[in-house]
């Protein structure tokens, strides 16, 4: 919304990592209709549910338009725009539960598939709307309010499982750093193919991680957080795995592939092959 | 005594050519004008299994698949012992002699297909030695079977000659060895041409083309037994530029995929069973509170779960006009006959433009696999569905007031969030008590759009009416036909439009003592919604996975008839 809706009663917690990846995600809007020239109107935000799905009521300033669907589909409904209106710069945005959890499943065809959007995950490793459940980011071990013995579960690795998925553009970002973020989800845009910016973005409420993401050297916390060095390859598949093993959170782009067709550019490839018929010739092959 | 009406029933092993003899035998009978309806049950199996496949040859316009068999086509042992008591006491029996004997039941004529086949040098032409012989049985002329294979084979190129001459010779084999055997089933009364042009096609490709005449643009879709036919053609027909058809990875991305495109502007559709809709629920309810256009068909089979993926049966009515939680009422439309299936798509896609919302129609196995002769649709009177979109600028408040709204389509001005949490006017989420009861009749105000006085309507003095829906239409309304004739006192109503139903009907239905509703499923579900609204409906149910025979529902609804007099009487 442009303006304040008195209607509109939802509240981010003070704090919360979410405010720093709105502002990335309307930096690197604005720096993208400022460069194309394309307008806002160009652009479709489609928001899981949970608290980072209320993003795309939040956004302030030129609207974009938006879909706030249902839980764990945004990828599928983001599958449906993209392909009916391939000019459109379509934005996921989801949570870890949202989009590694309940939408798990839609992952693995999007990256096969290459199809030409940019997620960006806000990754705070538990349910905050719900009000502090396990999720699949959720360290082993920890008592949440749905695992009060310690969660039972490895955590999940999702750079490494979005690598091995094959989705063709996977960067690393912190919400605490809203203007680098902005650069990493405007690669995203730009790529010709699925990119995924999977973004800390610590839970003030129910996970605060965010000295030990960001360190507090005075009292002695080294931060988790490390920025991928300049002479990292990301078109290197294996040198992306090798960084992921190295601990910590790496932070930029982690692995680019730009030699894979999108979805879109492949079916337009087909139409060569593909000879339309009018519904008179179709009717035709039936006629006796 | 010259025959109007002919039913030959094709059994045997899956790939062993019984659903091509079939088709081959309604396709010569359509091609030298008469009418003709085939109707297939499979196994749920790739190879093999036992299969059949029946087809009726009419003077007349076929509304069912027949009740009886005048001539039983068995493939091997098993199918002739399966089928040989469904046969007329003065039907014939032809059966595979390569493969098994029969003796001396008067009746039966053994003719080894493939080794005539073989020996004309053609070895696929076993199905037209089959149709050679059947042609025999009911003194078809030859000339007709040579003009229909002279038309089929002649395909520009080189070999269509051998084609032609080896496939003839396979027929006068035929014809010639049943001549031999004395069998004769009479004259089947020659065919009284339709001056219209005419289409041979199947429930399946009808819902297709017919999606594609009103403008369809996008569809998505899964494989599931029986609609795969439906994805298939889109995938070779829905081509080119701005326009998709495409196989996603399950049912929850068909529902999602098509409600993004719907958002976008794009007339969408997918195609599905009852399994599929189940997987589809929360998408369809998103659509219904975000008001986005699109179809989903189901091609209804034998449920719950897996349940009978190749019968036929109508029991989704429930799981598709209330299939998601929450308060929703989704449209439906049912076709009833393959030319319905083509209407009801073309009705279906313009319904979802005009009220922006969800529709589903409702198809079945019986008339998704079924291959009937209907007249050509006239295309001149299809109108491509069109939705009112915004053109205005910036700033729209698209769910504003309570009636439908004009819909803004990305990449023009009008940005707004559709939302599947209760909304406001802009499409932010509320939880005001008001904004949801705006919204939730704006939603149900908006189903008005749809309603059509559009039905069926014959003999509406009686206080007794048959009322069926879907693929049952056919043998309810030969069932009908033969009732009124014989003087029972019954009407008929008959409409695809299941919701909202066309008002005057529903008006009507409301004044009579009872409405006879024959359904294939348990609970009696339109009957059901029918007594929800206030009329005194019951149903006759079947749900065997096969077609009602029209002979069962003449008993019945006498039955009913005579027992709802007597009780009126009484009063």
């Amino acid at each position: 919304m442009s303006k304040k809706n008195p209607e509109y009663d939802f509240k981010w917690c003070p704090g919360c990592g979410d405010f720093g990846v709105r502002r990335a995600l309307e930096l690197a809007m604005i720096d993208r209709m400022e460069t194309t020239g394309e307008s806002m109107h160009n652009s479709v935000v489609v928001a899981g549910i949970g608290c980072s799905g209320n993003l795309v009521h939040l956004l302030e300033g030129e609207q974009p338009y938006g879909i706030h669907g249902i839980h764990g589909r945004s990828l599928p409904i983001a599958l449906g725009v993209k392909m009916a209106r391939p000019s459109l710069n379509v934005v996921v945005v989801a949570g870890d539960g949202d989009f590694l959890s309940i939408g798990g499943e839609h992952i693995g065809p999007q990256a096969a598939r290459n199809l030409d959007i940019c997620a960006v995950i806000m990754d705070n490793g538990v349910y905050g709307l719900t009000k502090g459940q396990s999720s699949p980011t959720t360290l082993q071990g920890t008592v949440t309010s749905s695992t009060p013995f310690g969660k039972l579960e490895t955590k999940t690795n999702p750079l490494e499982l979005y690598l091995t998925l094959g989705v063709s553009f996977v960067a690393s970002g912190f919400s605490g750093q809203p203007r680098p973020l902005s650069q990493l989800i405007r690669q995203g845009m730009e790529h010709r193919g699925f990119s995924i910016v999977h973004v800390q973005s610590p839970c003030t409420t129910y996970n605060d991680t965010f000295i030990e993401l960001k360190g507090d050297l005075k009292n002695g916390i080294q931060p988790s957080i490390w920025d991928v060095p300049e002479d990292h390859d990301p078109s290197d598949k294996n040198a992306a795995h090798n960084l992921l093993q190295q601990g910590g959170v790496p932070i930029g782009v982690i692995y680019n592939d730009t030699n894979r067709l999108s979805l879109d550019q492949s079916v337009e490839n087909t139409w060569e092959k593909a000879q339309p018929k009018t519904v008179g010739q179709l009717m035709g092959a039936f006629e006796f | 005594m010259q025959m109007r009406d002919f039913v030959v029933r094709f059994a045997g092993e899956g790939g062993q050519g019984v659903v091509t003899s079939a088709e081959g035998l309604a396709q010569s009978s359509t091609q030298v004008g008469y009418h003709a309806l085939t109707f297939a049950t499979f196994p749920s199996q790739i190879l093999g299994g036992p299969t059949w496949t029946q087809a009726r040859i009419s003077v007349d316009p076929v509304l069912s698949a027949g009740d009886d068999v005048n001539v039983l086509v068995a493939f091997n042992r098993e199918a002739y012992d399966t089928h040989c008591e469904d046969v007329l006491e003065d039907g014939v029996v032809i059966y595979n002699s390569a493969e098994f004997e029969l003796e001396g039941d008067g009746r039966s004529f053994g003719l080894p297909f493939e080794e005539l086949a073989k020996s004309t040098g053609n070895n696929r032409a076993a199905n037209m030695v089959i149709i050679g012989a059947l042609a025999h049985l009911i003194s078809m002329p030859q000339e007709h079977l040579v003009s229909f294979v002279e038309q089929r084979f002649n395909r520009g190129r080189a070999e269509d000659a051998e084609v032609i001459r080896s496939n003839i010779a396979a027929m006068t084999l035929g014809r010639n060895h049943l001549a031999e055997s004395g069998f004769s089933l009479g004259e089947l009364a020659p065919p009284e041409k339709p001056e219209y042009q005419q289409l041979m096609i199947k429930g399946n490709e009808a819902v297709s083309i017919g999606a594609m005449a009103a403008g369809l643009d996008f569809y998505v879709g899964y494989p599931i037994s029986p609609a795969t036919p439906i994805l298939l053609y889109m995938e070779r027909n829905l081509v080119g530029k701005d326009r998709l058809a495409y196989q996603v990875s399950s049912e929850i991305e068909s529902i999602t995929a098509i409600l993004g495109a719907g958002y976008a502007g794009k007339r969408s559709m997918t195609a599905t069973s009852g399994p599929g809709v189940s997987l589809m629920s929360e998408g369809l309810g998103l659509a219904w509170i975000a008001e986005i256009p699109l179809v989903v068909v189901n091609v209804q089979r034998g449920g719950p779960a897996t349940g009978l993926p190749t019968k036929t049966e109508q029991s989704d009515l429930f799981s598709c006009m209330y299939p998601a939680h929450g308060d929703v009422k989704i449209p439906i439309i049912a076709a009833g006959t393959v030319e319905e299936c083509f209407f009801g798509a073309v009705k279906a896609v313009e319904w979802a433009e005009r009220y922006q919302g969800p529709v589903i129609l409702l198809s079945e196995m019986a008339l998704a696999e079924r291959s009937q002769n209907i007249p050509k649709p006239d295309l001149s009177k299809i109108k491509q569905a069109k939705r009112k979109t915004y053109t205005g600028s910036n700033g729209y408040l698209r769910y504003a007031g309570n009636e439908l709204s004009p819909m803004p389509i990305p990449g023009t001005p009008g940005s707004y969030v559709a939302n599947g949490s209760e909304h406001d006017d802009m499409g932010d989420t509320t939880h005001l008590g008001e904004r949801h009861v705006q919204m939730t009749e704006r939603r149900f105000g908006k189903i008005k759009l749809l309603e059509e006085d559009d039905f069926e309507r014959d003999q509406p003095e009686h206080s007794i009416a048959v009322v069926t829906w879907g693929g049952s239409k056919g043998p309810s309304f030969e069932a009908y036909n033969k009732l009124k004739e014989s003087g029972v006192p019954v009407g008929w109503y008959y409409t695809m439009y299941l919701n909202p139903l066309p008002p005057k009907m529903l008006k009507e239905l409301k004044q009579k003592d009872l409405v006879i509703v024959p359904e294939l499923n348990y609970q009696g579900q339109f009957s059901s919604i029918l007594r929800s609204l206030g009329v005194k409906a019951e149903s006759i149910t079947q749900y065997t996975g096969l077609p009602f025979k029209a002979r069962t529902l003449v008993e019945k609804i006498t039955e009913m008839t005579n027992v709802c007099l007597k009780e009126t009487v009484g009063v």
